[in-house]
């Protein structure tokens, strides 16, 4: 019997070869999260003793947890690889984008554009992504290999078929393909493999104080990139992040878990999925994330 | 624990959404932001109770028309197993969205309307289990509130598909009466259906056996990527990658580098870095031979007893899924696992009609959705088995050279 979890990284390590087989200049966005951390250790198992065919990419939105950040620095290091960082603050001067407003000012959106110049500018025609089926029933239907027209957009009616273990990224010339070698993990699944494999994540995910204010029912941290109003009230809790992504747009949960171990257990007996407890975006409309991925978003 | 890739299929209005949906909830994986998010939309459309289809319709046009148009994928797992849910639509324009799930299921789930037994569609369906040779077929009765639990419905319905089921040739199938809508032997057996005495769905699902299904004997692995790192303490070192697709290989082994017939020997296996003594179907792997030989991806690196077959012309059943139709002497890029080669279509001899299984003779085209049979030649040598007989290694697609798309799904019968 061969174990899920093998079965799951044996199907992730065939699609990172898969993307090294068949094209000329791919990159792996990597926003020092859970996903694209496991995605590196993936790709150490597909390519080591090599190099990896492609350098590490981060959108920068700067809105980062410096621990996010002291953690990529030092990743990168560890295991002697490139990395790429384009700026989306630099997108919004060079393009003169309006900044978004309003409390929760979320620059979420505007990495898009970055993204498309960093693709543009590189030449890049793959982008190795860690985004996972369950997170989110837009991300349900699409395809491991998902070709991109020349804005980025996604045209789920024009998706091709993907049969068996074959994976067909041939695509024109300004086109490019996003691949997601983890679609079939869920979060759980993660959690299990970062165990297993004794995984170092950012601090963030485990317990920790921190000053927080609480927005529709999700705590959110108290930083420079939000406007705090009146009514607000910052408390001291308890938290940890089920996700890492924009400082502004990423909530926190009430928790006690400060081990790997204590993380399962509270994801086994938890009803909330990922996105929903701490993703403040895709509340906004039952159709946003397919919204964002028509526009070019991950 | 191990893991089960499952399809489900049925016509439109069989229940197959609310199937799955009844799975997700009662196996807890729905959890409460999306059962709020559910309970809001079911609302906005003034339906009062909640729409468990409304759990896999993932795109806008869907829940508009209250239809599934592509393949979605579902996960959920029980302590017995994980599970992984392709949802592929039901209608006959989607032939082409079902053949794609069905291509990575070990298990087919057919929902039959208790109310309308065997239809056009379930023959499809059961047609198209049949050609991609699914390992297990599950046929259940669904909608058996709306015949109050009658034996008499269920096991004409039973007896039918049974004897249409002969006729295909199918093996391993099962049966069983639900609910899916009220849940009646979806987890626990139903006290409705007293007279059934079978395992629920979930108790199937989670006891198939599968590991059956894997080929421990005929070692095929494909090259995908060379690893030759450019570094003086290595210069020595070159690995080829690629997921084993059947078989084991072991250290000592005599190895066919395939098409050129080059024989050479195992001398090391990595996995996962580090080394190992052998490696089975699954895996994905580094493999070491001992004579330096030029090994490029697409080549196939097998063992020498149960060598595969290899050749340029083929005899194929494909499942054409472009809108622009397929020809005689149409040419494509042809993709057999890590292996591309220029092909083209030499002969259309019938088309299958998937609801009749009737054979029609002197088809000028193939147009999207039909399955046909067809002679197809290859620039250079396919190293392949049957679909009969080894399903990893005798499936190909099509890729049209203009478009770059993926206009056909073969599976090599000869």
């Amino acid at each position: 019997m061969i174990d899920y979890l093998d079965e799951l990284e044996s199907e992730s390590i065939h699609i990172l070869r898969e993307v090294a087989g068949q094209f000329e200049k791919p990159a792996l966005l990597f926003s020092g999260g859970k996903d694209s951390i496991t995605m590196v250790h993936l790709a150490l198992k597909a390519f080591r003793p090599g190099k990896f065919p492609f350098p590490l990419v981060h959108i920068d939105t700067g809105h980062n947890f410096s621990e996010a950040l002291d953690y990529r620095d030092l990743l990168v290091h560890a295991i002697g690889e490139k990395l790429i960082v384009r700026k989306v603050e630099d997108t919004i001067k060079s393009k003169s984008l309006a900044e978004p407003k309003g409390k929760f000012a979320s620059r979420n959106a505007l990495q898009t554009y970055t993204l498309l110049d960093t693709i543009e500018e590189f030449g890049f025609d793959a982008c190795i992504g860690g985004a996972r089926r369950d997170e989110e029933k837009a991300r349900a239907k699409e395809r491991i290999f998902s070709v991109r027209d020349e804005f980025g957009q996604w045209d789920p009616k024009r998706q091709r078929p993907e049969l068996w273990n074959i994976y067909n990224g041939k695509i024109q010339k300004g086109e490019n393909v996003r691949v997601f070698p983890i679609s079939n993990w869920t979060e759980l699944d993660i959690w299990n493999y970062i165990r297993r494999e004794n995984i170092k994540l950012p601090s963030i995910y485990f317990s920790h104080l921190r000053e927080v204010i609480e927005h529709e029912g999700q705590l959110v941290a108290v930083s420079s990139f939000i406007k705090l109003e009146e009514s607000d009230k910052v408390m001291n809790k308890n938290v940890r992040y089920r996700t890492v992504g924009d400082m502004t747009c990423t909530a926190a949960v009430e928790s006690g878990a400060s081990t790997v171990n204590d993380i399962i257990n509270e994801i086994i007996s938890t009803r909330t999925s990922e996105r929903g407890e701490t993703r403040i975006d895709d509340k906004l409309s039952e159709a946003a994330m397919e919204d964002r991925k028509k526009n070019g978003y991950f | 624990m191990d893991l089960l890739r499952f399809i489900t299929a049925g016509s439109v209005d069989d229940g197959k959404s609310t199937l799955i949906g009844r799975l997700l909830y009662d196996s807890k994986s729905i959890l409460t932001d999306q059962m709020e998010a559910l309970e809001k939309q079911s609302k906005n459309k003034e339906e009062g109770a909640i729409d468990l289809a409304l759990l896999t319709d993932g795109l806008r046009a869907e829940r508009e028309q209250g239809i599934t148009i592509d393949v979605a994928y579902k996960y959920f797992s029980t302590p017995r197993r994980k599970f992984i849910i392709a949802d592929a639509p039901g209608h006959t324009q989607y032939t082409r969205n079902m053949v794609t799930g069905a291509s990575n299921a070990q298990l087919m789930i057919i929902l039959v309307d208790a109310r309308n037994g065997i239809v056009e569609q379930t023959r499809r369906h059961s047609i198209i289990a049949s050609l991609l040779n699914m390992p297990h077929v599950v046929v259940a009765v669904n909608k058996m509130d709306l015949v109050e639990f009658s034996q008499d419905v269920y096991n004409n319905i039973v007896i039918e598909y049974a004897s249409f089921a002969r006729s295909l040739g199918m093996k391993n199938i099962q049966y069983l009466p639900i609910s899916a809508l009220n849940g009646d032997n979806i987890v626990d057996p139903s006290l409705n259906t007293a007279w059934y005495d079978g395992p629920s769905l979930l108790q199937i699902l989670e006891t198939t056996s599968i590991s059956s299904d894997v080929n421990l004997t005929h070692a095929r692995m494909f090259v995908q990527y060379v690893i030759r790192p450019q570094i003086d303490e290595l210069h020595d070192y070159r690995g080829y990658t690629g997921k084993i697709i059947s078989g084991t290989y072991r250290i000592g082994d005599e190895i066919i580098i395939l098409p050129a017939g080059i024989s050479s020997r195992l001398t090391r296996i990595e996995r996962n870095q580090q080394d190992v003594e052998e490696a089975v179907a699954g895996q994905s792997v580094i493999l070491h031979l001992e004579d330096d030989i030029d090994i490029s991806r697409g080549d196939v690196l097998v063992r020498k007893d149960h060598p595969p077959l290899l050749g340029q012309e083929l005899e194929v059943l494909l499942c054409w899924m472009d809108s622009k139709p397929l020809r005689a002497g149409n040419r494509y890029l042809l993709q057999h696992n890590s292996r591309r080669v220029k092909s083209v279509v030499k002969e259309i001899e019938y088309r299958l009609d998937v609801n009749s299984l009737e054979k029609q003779a002197d088809v000028e085209k193939a147009e999207l959705n039909d399955i046909v049979r067809a002679k197809i030649k290859t620039a250079s040598p396919l190293v392949y088995d049957l679909y009969k007989d080894l399903r990893a290694n005798g499936g190909l697609i099509l890729i049209d050279e203009t478009s770059n798309v993926t206009v056909g799904a073969c599976m090599i019968q000869e």
